[in-house]
């Protein structure tokens, strides 16, 4: 999976570019470009349906960030907080260190263990009458999974009414 | 296993970013990277090599004799999951244009005045 590989190092340099860069519309490009590599790493993957439902999702993100930064001021500010900085860098570098020892115990890449999963592929189309295996587990096997969802989705957008409302809002 | 601590990497960016980053949107930002770096860590565990894509056609069924496939389960998840990281960040950037409105930056060390 060399071209995997290679798709990951191009996120990584995007969103270090996004993280880093001083004008925030350049930050912006700079996710956009994170998340439809990621589309494309889900297309390698053997994740149709993932694909399509990132690059959907990624260009709405983009639209609400851009809306939410033009005209608005660039400056990234300069003077930096060193105790977060040190901190964080430390905690980091432990975290990878634990990460390195800690996937050596994962099942190997490309080898998973699908206790669950051969059933599901086995009798799905059997039991649900859906030839996308995907589907029929989020829209029958773990549909009260989707339906939490929803609601969360629902309850998030009933958020961003009442934040961005005009009537009733004290100035 | 590379594949596995590049995806971290990526994870621990978007930490870095929430941790020291003092403009909203670079906070948002990171947050992004977070899901998509736990996204794309889901998916990375469900593959198998030289599988086919989980969806029953005469096609797959006739060339991978015993049903080769990934595994649809964390793909099932993560479909989910990619639609929740949506709301997170809608909500988050509405709140952020609010306090804009408001403060007149992004800075969060500007922002501490607690005022109706």
């Amino acid at each position: 999976m060399f071209d995997l590989q290679i798709l990951i190092v191009f996120m990584i340099i995007c969103s270090v570019v996004a993280v880093e860069t001083k004008d925030l519309l350049s930050a912006v490009i700079s996710i956009g470009a994170t998340g439809l590599g990621l589309s494309v790493c889900f297309l390698l993957l053997q994740a149709p349906d993932l694909a399509i439902v990132q690059l959907v999702v990624e260009i709405l993100v983009l639209v609400i960030l851009i809306r939410g930064t033009v005209n608005r001021d660039g400056i990234d500010y300069r003077r930096r907080l060193w105790l977060p900085l040190i901190v964080s860098g430390v905690f980091i570098a432990l975290f990878l260190v634990c990460v390195y020892y800690l996937i050596n115990e994962l099942p190997r890449f490309s080898y998973p263990i699908m206790k669950i999963s051969k059933t599901y592929i086995a009798d799905g189309f059997k039991q649900t009458g859906t030839a996308n295996t995907v589907v029929a587990i989020l829209l029958n096997y773990r549909l009260f999974d989707t339906f939490a969802g929803v609601t969360v989705f629902f309850a998030s957008v009933i958020g961003v009414l009442t934040v961005m409302r005009k009537i009733g809002s004290k100035k | 296993m590379i594949e596995y601590f590049l995806c971290f990497v990526l994870f621990c960016i978007g930490l870095y970013a929430v941790a020291v980053k003092r403009n909203m949107i670079k906070i948002i930002i990171g947050l992004s990277i977070m899901g998509y770096a736990i996204n794309l860590f889901f998916t990375l565990i469900g593959y198998v090599h030289n599988a086919a894509y989980p969806i029953l056609s005469k096609v797959n069924i006739t060339q991978q004799t015993s049903l080769n496939m990934v595994d649809p389960l964390p793909q099932a998840l993560v479909l989910t999951a990619i639609v929740i990281g949506l709301a997170i960040t809608i909500i988050l950037v509405s709140i952020s244009i609010r306090l804009y409105e408001k403060y007149g930056t992004f800075d969060i060390t500007e922002i501490r005045k607690l005022k109706g």
